[in-house]
């Protein structure tokens, strides 16, 4: 592909898209894990409380903020597109899309610091 | 994405804006000084409260994760529309079954 054909990939409503999709795969992928993890409780509380010992690991929780992150920018950037396809158009899409990401980090870097 | 998908779609991610938000909210409730298998289990034991609430949210996330699952195979793999149907269709199945189950867990064990 030329330089040209590719050059809408810069854009930040271009790149908030494929963080849409990318986060919704991810939590996707996620989701079931999460289930099986919870569902640990119908063997009993030992079980579960196993499992979030293990989970103490700063590793996981890393990873845990990253979910919170992909879950806030996931549903942030759903609900700036629920609004632009039911509500009249706002200009400033590039910034509220800059502004999501920034909540949604901002929310996750909380949450790693409380874990800690 | 037929008519039909695209509004359970957009359906399900307006219904589950409220419930994410409760969610991060319990997170960071439950994170407050360590998260142990008794706080959680005695906030959600015999509480049709939580199962309501999640057992709603477990069945939007279904929903909607299979549509955005069939949406992607269609757009990013060499899978024609019913294989993807198909594939979504398990995923979503498997995902509600196992969201019912982990709400059971918490709540009536």
């Amino acid at each position: 592909m030329t330089a040209r054909r590719l050059s809408h990939r810069k854009s930040v409503l271009w790149m908030a898209a494929l963080v849409h999709r990318l986060s919704g795969l991810a939590l996707a992928i996620f989701l079931p894990l999460h289930f099986l993890t919870l569902g640990l409780a119908i063997h009993g509380e030992a079980r579960l409380e196993g499992f979030l010992r293990w989970s103490d690991q700063p590793l996981v929780k890393l990873a845990e903020s990253g979910l919170v992150f992909l879950l806030m920018v996931h549903m942030l950037g759903g609900l700036r597109l629920l609004v632009i396809e039911n509500l009249d158009w706002r200009d400033g899409q590039k910034q509220l899309a800059t502004i999501a990401a920034g909540i949604s980090a901002v929310v996750a870097l909380i949450l790693l610091a409380r874990m800690f | 994405m037929n008519v039909r998908l695209y509004v359970w779609q957009r359906l399900t991610a307006a219904l589950m804006v409220p419930l994410v938000l409760v969610h991060v909210a319990v997170i960071f409730y439950a994170t407050r000084q360590g998260m142990t298998a008794a706080d959680i289990l005695a906030r959600t034991r015999g509480s049709i409260v939580w199962a309501s609430l999640y057992g709603i949210f477990v069945a939007a996330a279904a929903v909607h994760a299979s549509i955005g699952v069939h949406n992607v195979l269609t757009e990013w793999s060499p899978l024609r529309d019913r294989s993807a149907g198909i594939f979504a269709t398990v995923f979503g199945t498997s995902l509600l079954l196992l969201g019912l189950r982990a709400v059971a867990a918490v709540v009536l064990s």
